[in-house]
């Protein structure tokens, strides 16, 4: 998006924080919750969109560490401990458990890893199911409590959606930070060629854990925020479709494009619910819409508008040239 | 040991259902590089069809004949025209995803227009049990083989031994040089498509009369045929067919012999440890390294 000017570009930003910030002051419980969940989807998505958008691993297991962020967050502050702490527990899980996951993608590419991923979703979503000890089984655990951040409660939906927005905030900027990194450099370069990479001096082996690790770890900050903002949860939310779900947000939104996570969860969480009117339809025209949108442009929407801002670059270019010719034949 | 052999032929019985479904899986991925995450939902699909065609006054012969046909025109030539054909040149990920959004669209279709509950579904086998080296075997379970059995040889037939078969070969292995040598390579990209829909609503056939007509019906019978592709083997109809009949039998084992609750990770344990180890499959060709 290097057509705008800057200082337009940083007025937009600030415009859309501030309306994040200014306009659900007034919004009722409902409208609150699902602005709270689009930023929760939002760093999920922007995990997946480190492993898949910038390092090119496809998974189908990001869902699962939303789960896996989600019990921690449940277990934990259901016993008395406070949220950044489990936040932190959530975090090392997730990194930990991605890092695993990542093995599999130092030996298989591609479609294969996206069967494995998919097989650990399942596996995880039954752990869930199963050990009951642990995560109550199909009857979830209730009752989560929501912090105390500087000694204000969050308990109302209002608060809770700005600890939602502020820990998106952060989020996005180590994410802006991180791509922006040699090791964002290196992600690309394992998405790009992994051989040419190799051959350049990167570690490929040791980035494509990275990339799987941290992409999971915003998956579990999420899934830590998912719990208190539901204050209940159960295996069902976390099973394949989540995984899938997110998956589609990353695409649909424009995967490898800073803000295409922002955009895919706001078409996922919020284009439903502005098609309810439409009564039982919603979902069918939700799915629809998904298909249009990727038959015209599989990259996404801000493929749209990347594709867009080339066209006119390349016009402005080719005019320039014309003007610069006719000059010369005219100096003639 | 008679509770060996009862669970060796339901899981056979399963294991085949999962085959065919899971061969017209490979077929399209073979041909047209397409991950069908809808495939489960084309299973769950033609039945509707066909209680549709029964609730205005069809018999049931006529019933599913219409069924067929009307899944080979949407789920084979609409989806390929529609959906496929658009989006092939753009690689396999965003063709991937826009079925997974088929695949809710479907649900959803079902849902609202027909029903949220489950549907009972006529058998096409007489109910009851036969004896078999003194077991009882239940006449769902031979009548689900034999079909399954002879769909499979007769795909098998076509794909190996006629002048068709061949060019459908041709073409998915080498598109390039199949159409050099005069194959009508988008013909037979079409015709997997319309195999794979005839397969889909066989399976359905086969499968609605024991687990009931259900939207959601799909999503297990759409993974367990997915895993059924890959342990086999992806690119191999026979690999699809092996893997089918095995996951059917391991399924119903670890039922009866891990724990009902954790049946569904036998499978998904077995499938991380084939593709790690033999990620062709077991009885797949490797695929080149794309690098």
């Amino acid at each position: 998006m290097t057509g705008f000017a800057k200082p337009l570009k940083i007025a937009l930003g600030l415009a859309v924080i501030a309306g994040l910030i200014v306009v659900p002051m007034n919004f009722n419980r409902y409208g609150l919750f699902i602005l709270s969940q689009w930023a929760v989807m939002s760093i999920a998505a922007m995990g997946l969109n480190l492993t898949l958008g910038y390092a090119g691993q496809v998974s189908l297991a990001q869902g699962a560490f939303v789960g896996i962020g989600a019990y921690a967050a449940a277990i934990m502050t259901t016993h008395g401990w406070p949220l950044p702490a489990a936040i932190l527990v959530a975090i090392v899980l997730s990194f930990a458990v991605g890092w695993v996951l990542g093995y599999p993608a130092l030996r298989v590419q591609h479609h294969y890893l996206a069967f494995v991923t998919l097989a650990f979703s399942t596996l995880a979503f039954l752990v869930f199911r199963n050990e009951s000890w642990l995560t109550g089984g199909i009857y979830g655990i209730s009752n989560i409590p929501r912090p105390h951040i500087f000694g204000i409660a969050t308990n109302k939906p209002l608060p809770f959606y700005y600890v939602c927005l502020g820990t998106l905030a952060i989020v996005s900027l180590a994410v802006w930070w991180l791509i922006r990194s040699p090791w964002g450099r290196a992600f690309m370069a394992l998405r790009e060629n992994p051989l040419r990479a190799q051959s350049l001096g990167i570690d490929t082996r040791r980035y494509t854990l990275m990339a799987f690790a941290i992409g999971s770890a915003l998956g579990g900050v999420a899934g830590a925020l998912y719990a208190p903002l539901t204050q209940y949860i159960d295996p069902v939310p976390f099973n394949l479709s989540l995984s899938l779900d997110l998956l589609m947000m990353v695409i649909v939104g424009g995967a490898g494009f800073y803000f295409g996570p922002f955009l895919g969860a706001m078409i996922a969480v919020l284009l439903p619910e502005w098609l309810r009117f439409t009564e039982g339809y919603y979902l069918m025209l939700y799915a629809i819409a998904v298909m249009l949108l990727l038959i015209w442009s599989p990259t996404g929407i801000l493929g749209i508008l990347d594709r867009y801002l080339a066209e006119r670059r390349t016009k402005a270019a080719s005019a320039l040239r014309a003007v610069a010719k006719s000059r010369l034949e005219t100096a003639q | 040991m008679s509770n060996l052999f009862d669970l060796l032929v339901a899981g056979l019985a399963t294991g085949a259902i999962y085959a065919l479904v899971a061969v017209g899986f490979t077929l399209l991925w073979q041909t047209s590089q397409t991950i069908n995450f809808a495939q489960g939902e084309f299973v769950m699909l033609p039945a509707f069809l066909m209680l549709a065609a029964m609730h205005a006054g069809a018999p049931f012969w006529l019933a599913i004949i219409l069924g067929i046909l009307l899944s080979m025109i949407l789920l084979g030539l609409g989806f390929k025209m529609l959906l496929v054909d658009p989006m092939m040149r753009h690689g396999v990920l965003p063709l991937a995803i826009a079925t997974m959004a088929l695949a809710i669209g479907l649900k959803e279709a079902v849902k609202q227009f027909f029903s949220a509950e489950a549907s009972p579904f006529p058998s096409i086998v007489p109910t009851g049990d036969v004896s078999i080296f003194g077991h009882a075997v239940s006449l769902q379970s031979i009548g689900v083989l034999i079909v399954a059995i002879l769909a499979v040889v007769g795909l098998t037939t076509l794909l190996n031994r006629t002048s068709l078969g061949h060019q459908m070969q041709a073409a998915a292995q080498n598109p390039t040089v199949a159409r050099i040598i005069g194959v009508p390579v988008e013909r037979m990209i079409l015709l997997t498509f319309l195999i794979n829909a005839f397969l889909v609503a066989l399976a359905s056939l086969l499968i609605t009369p024991i687990y009931l007509a259900k939207f959601s019906s799909g999503e297990v019978l759409g993974q367990a045929a997915f895993i059924a592709a890959i342990v086999g083997g992806f690119n191999q109809v026979r690999g699809a067919i092996a893997g089918g009949l095995l996951i059917g039998v391991l399924d119903n084992l670890a039922a009866a012999y891990v724990s009902t609750q954790y049946r569904a990770a036998v499978p998904m344990i077995f499938l991380i440890a084939v593709i790690l180890f033999r990620p062709q499959g077991l009885l797949g060709r490797a695929e080149e390294r794309t690098v």
